[in-house]
């Protein structure tokens, strides 16, 4: 995770695009500009980066489901519940279900595990949109190669 | 078409909060109503789950976008749940 540039999945560790499941490693890091704040000598994982982990999770499987021509945007969190309180260092497994695939939308139920325990979970919907300029897409590829985002299996879904 | 509009309202007053007796089948949507796009993503993840079918809510932006189309004739409730007809119908067909 590099959480002051909102790059919070290391790597994707399944994609599923008949299923339409996807599962993500992130790993907290252990020093960052956003534990002085969050908290004072009690450093927090804070609840809005767990929310948006869950998101980015969600994204990369609409994003695979719809083969790299599609951008989902964040539009709504439901039933969103953080159950336990998330520490630097710990190593958090990502998973999203894409439960709905509407005419310019998504929705996805979503969850972060810690050791097979479940720390938050979220129903989350997204806008559905064409890239709005080839360099975003580009550069969302970039960064698929960099976190071993699965291309096989978007070519064999 | 009765039995769609009642199941429509619900949805919408479930989901805005907007009082049943205020959702006619004249109601326009967004002018009427008041609802924002955000809700209305709501609205159609209900009505796709409850009917079964998928609302081209794409095809039909873009049509009022190009002047094909005025937003009355999808966002009229009336209109609204004939189209939702005609959806539920085609995939009666495709199935049989």
């Amino acid at each position: 995770m590099r959480l002051e540039y909102f790059r919070l999945i290391d790597r994707i560790l399944e994609f599923d695009p008949v299923g339409r499941t996807i599962r993500a490693e992130a790993v907290v890091p252990t020093e960052s500009p956003i534990f002085e704040g969050h908290f004072p000598g009690y450093p927090l994982m804070p609840g809005v980066m767990l929310l948006e982990t869950m998101a980015q999770a969600s994204g990369w499987l609409i994003i695979g489901v719809t083969r790299f021509n599609r951008m989902p945007f964040l539009a709504a969190f439901k039933e969103a519940k953080l159950r336990t309180f998330v520490t630097p260092g710990q190593t958090l497994i990502a998973s999203a279900k894409l439960t709905h695939e509407g005419s310019g939308f998504a929705v996805t139920e979503s969850e972060i595990a810690i050791e097979g325990k479940r720390v938050c979970n979220a129903d989350i919907t997204f806008r559905v949109v064409d890239f709005p300029t080839p360099q975003f897409r580009v550069g969302m590829q970039e960064v698929a190669v960099a976190i071993e985002f699965p291309f096989e299996a978007v070519a064999n879904g | 078409m009765s039995s769609t509009f009642e199941t429509v309202a619900n949805i919408i007053t479930e989901t805005c909060d907007i009082p049943r007796e205020k959702i006619k089948p004249e109601s326009h949507a967004i002018n009427d109503l008041g609802i924002d796009s955000l809700d209305f993503l709501d609205i159609a993840f209900a009505i796709d789950k409850t009917f079964g079918i998928k609302m081209p809510l794409e095809q039909w932006t873009q049509e009022v976008n190009e002047g094909k189309a005025t937003t009355d004739q999808y966002f009229v409730l009336q209109n609204l749940c004939a189209r939702i007809d005609e959806l539920v119908a085609a995939k009666t067909a495709v199935k049989l």
